[in-house]
């Protein structure tokens, strides 16, 4: 019975995961017979909603990579930071209690940290670069960032925690001092858990949603200037699903071929940080 | 064993004692040791034997709960004087542990990697360093056309004197060994044993272990701890023959240990 159970709610997982996969797919199956799937891939303009309609992703691809570059430009080198400090200097006691402190930065509802980006970082950095637009994938970029540093950093901490011991002793007998430990003995064999933790917050970073529908503005452009108002993949499905868009029109499967395209790009970065993670697992960690 | 050349003394402790937090560890041990000797560290399991070994190269510095009085002297340097800075002083004494811990680097990074954080950065240095490292280890004929491989690919023997050599990379004066050959098997502890013997002629080795066999074989000198005292200390053979104390002889006959 209990065995029937655990059975049960492992298949509604997987159940759930083959649904949404079935109706991504059946929903955007007619749209790519509207549309020829090399436009789709390579025109420059996303238009649906317009008259003159194009259907080129490209623009909500860039806006997302943009976004998500600046995000990942604050987050990777802060949370390795704070993880090195947090694994290799930090008392034990002060490594327990600034942990849970760190996690709560995740724990914020995004659509605070989309607040904060629209009216505090956004002004802020207005004054420091003055022909930068009200709604830009800066400001989005860099609280995204924010938020997903504790993602590198615990993930990449537990994984320096797990280097042995006895590696660092190896080092500092060696005459190296702790810095040269952390750098060069202690990362480098906690490299694969860092990557994961990476490609995870990347994953994290493409899906965010809330951030970006409020800061970084809704004007698909094809372009990576982080101070232009953009759209990504995930505010554009938004923009649509709030909207007044006739259910069963193209316009409305476009959200399922922007669905589509999301879950390609994060089903790949799972994929890929799942294939590190087995083939780089040192044998110690 | 029999008496060379009048040999310096290297290591001088006076008054040792080592407390952590309340637990005396080590009660006013007086050790020296001779330049180019080898001298092994026995006794039972939590005697001091070890914390004495890493109190030369202050590795016990680590452990919060550590507390240290007396003096050691090191090639004539105090070294638990406050003007000593502790990456210096490692520089010249070298440590192999208890189980082999080579980087997860190349073989070749692994033995370079003392003088890469020194700061060396010309390749026929570190080449040439390498090579006779690993020479000086007896590891040159099985690993020189793979130097690129993974250290951690070797077999564990080999491991361990790839963790010599890295050692030995920097040129110390002094080798502490901490039970090397005990996660090994037999045939790669015997070669181990008898790098020792080669080694000896340059370097100062100090080497805790419980195998008898092994600190009479490889020794010249032996020191007995027990609970924190060193209770005998001579050379290996009269150590070994004719122990002086009631204590020693019990545990080098087997009856505790």
């Amino acid at each position: 019975m209990i065995e029937l159970i655990l059975k049960f709610s492992a298949f509604v997982s997987i159940g759930t995961t083959m649904g949404i996969l079935y109706v991504l797919l059946s929903e955007s199956i007619p749209f790519f017979r509207e549309v020829s799937l090399i436009d789709f891939l390579t025109d420059t303009q996303w238009t649906p909603l317009f008259t003159n309609k194009h259907f080129g992703i490209l623009p909500l691809i860039t806006g997302t990579l943009t976004v998500t570059l600046i995000a990942l430009l604050v987050a990777v080198p802060l949370g390795i930071i704070i993880a090195v400090f947090l694994s290799e200097y930090a008392s034990p006691k002060f490594r327990r209690s600034i942990k849970p402190i760190l996690e709560i930065l995740a724990a914020i509802p995004t659509v605070v940290y989309g607040f904060f980006a629209l009216m505090t970082v956004t002004p802020i950095l207005q004054t420091i670069i003055p022909g930068l637009s009200g709604f830009n994938a800066l400001s989005a970029g860099i609280v995204m960032g924010i938020m997903i540093i504790p993602m590198v950093s615990s993930l990449s901490e537990d994984a320096m925690y797990a280097v042995p011991k006895s590696l660092r002793e190896a080092s500092y007998a060696m005459g190296a001092n702790k810095f040269q430990t952390a750098f060069k003995v202690v990362i480098p064999a906690a490299f694969s858990g860092i990557i994961v933790s990476i490609i995870l917050a990347i994953a994290r970073a493409i899906g965010e949603t809330m951030i970006v529908a409020i800061a970084a503005g809704q004007q698909p452009r094809f372009t990576m200037d982080p101070t232009v108002p953009i759209q990504t993949l995930t505010a554009y499905i938004v923009q649509v699903s709030l909207g007044d868009i006739q259910h069963g029109s193209l316009e409305y499967k476009t959200i399922y071929a922007a669905g589509i395209m999301l879950f390609a790009i994060t089903f790949l970065l799972n994929s890929i940080s799942f294939y590190l993670r087995k083939k780089y697992q040192e044998k110690y960690i | 064993m029999k008496e060379k050349k009048e040999q310096r003394t290297i290591i001088q402790s006076e008054s040792i004692n080592v407390y952590y937090d309340d637990k005396h560890v080590l009660k006013n041990v007086n050790l020296d040791i001779k330049e180019k000797t080898v001298t092994a560290l026995i006794g039972p399991s939590g005697c001091g034997k070890s914390t004495y070994l890493r109190l030369i190269n202050r590795m016990n510095d680590y452990i919060p709960e550590f507390h240290f009085s007396g003096t050691i002297v090191v090639n004539g340097k105090n070294i638990y004087d406050d003007s000593v800075e502790v990456e210096e002083l490692r520089k010249d004494i070298g440590m192999v542990f208890q189980k082999p811990n080579p980087f997860p680097k190349s073989i070749y990074d692994n033995v370079a990697y003392g003088l890469k954080i020194q700061g060396i950065k010309n390749k026929t240095v570190l080449d040439e360093a390498v090579e006779s490292s690993l020479k000086q280890a007896a590891l040159w004929d099985e690993v020189k056309d793979n130097l690129k491989a993974g250290g951690l690919s070797l077999s564990g023997g080999q491991q361990q004197r790839l963790c010599i050599a890295r050692a030995l990379a920097v040129q110390p004066t002094i080798l502490l060994m901490d039970e090397p050959t005990s996660a090994l098997d037999p045939i790669s502890s015997a070669k181990i044993e008898e790098l020792i013997f080669e080694l000896k002629k340059q370097y100062t080795i100090i080497i805790v272990t419980h195998n008898m066999q092994q600190a009479t074989r490889v020794s010249d000198n032996t020191a007995f701890f027990y609970i924190g005292d060193l209770i005998e200390y001579g050379k290996t053979d009269e150590l070994f023959m004719n122990p002086i104390h009631e204590q020693t002889k019990k545990y080098i006959t087997g009856r505790f240990g």
